[in-house]
């Protein structure tokens, strides 16, 4: 089953060229929900702002090479392994949801583009069925107990907000995408398949609402926080230095004489346990 | 003046809705970052603050300590023991960093025997200053506290 061209059957119903208008249709309402959703918020003027601000009180110059080299290690770490995420747990689902999505999507584009009629595509059919559960595997996983409302405010899982309309989307789609794949050809199918369009219409069309563009916006918050610790302006951040420098020890006597010459680690503190006391 | 949220940099983890003693942090239900539901109710302990792992919450300081318009923020790094501060004026003139061991007490071990206290005398009641107020803040003798003078000394921990 997973072998088959899920786009194969439903070529015998629907003409490839209205799948792929389908495609081009919901790559520009992602575009334009993008591009909404910055002026709407406002985010690349408060972006810009911030920078300014922060070019401001640099300390520091950062210079063209430099910053290539932080645009490399944020692509390399923030984005393709999500390293801002402090817990290792809600990483872990993050990766999987999203190499899952992008396989999914790559998968969905090059079988409708390339190979619409053919039930046996090579390796891209098993891509795309293998990306929706690892997409649905991540996705139930963080919605039914990573997510912060249920683990921390202490919701129940089925409590929805506005907020919830992107992994709703995710995990609707991936869901109905496997269940029409594995009933294609009964009633049964037709009915996952319209539920299938529904959901990935709703993913696609809702940018504006949605959390979405997060992943367009989010590398470049990481490239800017990486920007203003290289410059030393830090958001006015403290910098803790090296403990055993003897400059700072000179500065701070305080930092010698209770925890010597060279403190000690002195354990994980609040990271000893998770956060689940609410 | 109470926590706010830089959006960038909130990931929505949850850690202050936890440690919030108000239980005024909370998650938006548009964009899931956290944010301060109750502003009025907030009493700058900072344990969100510090508690952050993203550095995201803020809180504006008093306006005796320094003038408006400044940047007062914190970094709890328990894992080196140290705690810093960094206060800078709204011209940036002002820039100063602080760096202290985090001495924090043994749970139930540091709070004054009251009931063992003599009561207040007339001359005391009739003054304006609070009871105890000379000795407890150690103005009157002695000079600072420190953790030499309390008998402390520092521990490979701050978990007690």
């Amino acid at each position: 089953m997973i072998s088959t061209n899920p786009f194969s059957e439903l070529a015998g119903f629907i003409p490839p060229m209205a799948m792929q208008i389908y495609i081009i249709v919901m790559f520009l309402m992602v575009i334009g929900g993008t591009i909404l959703d910055t002026i709407h918020k406002k985010s690349a003027k408060y972006f810009f702002e911030n920078a300014k601000k922060a070019e401001k009180s640099a300390k520091r110059t950062v210079s063209g090479g430099q910053k290539m080299g932080l645009a490399i290690s944020t692509v390399a770490s923030e984005v393709l392994t999500s390293s801002e995420f402090a817990n290792p747990i809600r990483r872990l689902s993050h990766l999987m949801t999203m190499y899952g999505f992008i396989t999914f999507i790559v998968a969905s584009v090059v079988l409708i583009f390339m190979h619409p009629t053919e039930a046996a595509a090579g390796i891209w059919p098993v891509l795309w069925h293998l990306g929706a559960a690892l997409l649905a595997a991540g996705g139930y996983w963080f919605w039914f107990f990573i997510r912060v409302d249920v683990s921390s405010e202490g919701k129940t899982w089925y409590k929805l907000c506005q907020a919830d309309i992107f992994i709703v989307g995710l995990l609707a789609t991936s869901t109905f995408g496997l269940l029409w794949s594995a009933t294609q050809g009964s009633v049964l199918g037709w009915v996952f398949f319209s539920l299938f369009l529904l959901s990935s219409t709703v993913l696609f069309s809702t940018v504006l609402w949605s959390k979405f563009a997060h992943m367009f916006f989010k590398p470049v918050a990481a490239y800017q926080k990486k920007i203003t610790k290289a410059d030393g302006s830090q958001e006015n951040l403290p910098d803790l230095g090296e403990l055993t420098d003897p400059a700072l020890q000179a500065r701070y006597p305080d930092i010698p004489e209770y925890m010597g010459t060279n403190p000690p680690y002195m354990g994980l503190g609040i990271k000893r346990e998770r956060p689940n006391h609410y | 003046m109470p926590t706010f949220v830089y959006m960038t940099r909130c990931d929505g983890c949850g850690h202050c809705v936890d440690i919030c003693p108000s239980d005024i942090m909370h998650i938006d239900t548009t964009y899931r970052r956290a944010y301060n539901i109750e502003p009025n109710m907030c009493w700058e302990c900072y344990s969100c603050v510090k508690a952050c792992p993203h550095h995201a919450i803020d809180v504006r300081g008093y306006a005796d300590f320094a003038p408006l318009g400044h940047s007062v923020r914190v970094i709890r790094d328990e894992e080196k023991g140290v705690i810093a501060w960094r206060i800078k004026s709204r011209n940036g003139e002002t820039d100063l960093n602080l760096l202290a061991p985090i001495t924090t007490k043994p749970w139930g071990k540091e709070i004054p025997q009251l009931r063992n206290a003599s009561a207040p005398s007339q001359d005391m009641r009739d003054s304006q200053l609070l009871y105890n107020e000379p000795k407890y803040i150690r103005m009157d003798e002695g000079g600072l506290h420190t953790l030499e003078s309390n008998g402390l000394e520092m521990k490979a921990g701050v978990y007690y």
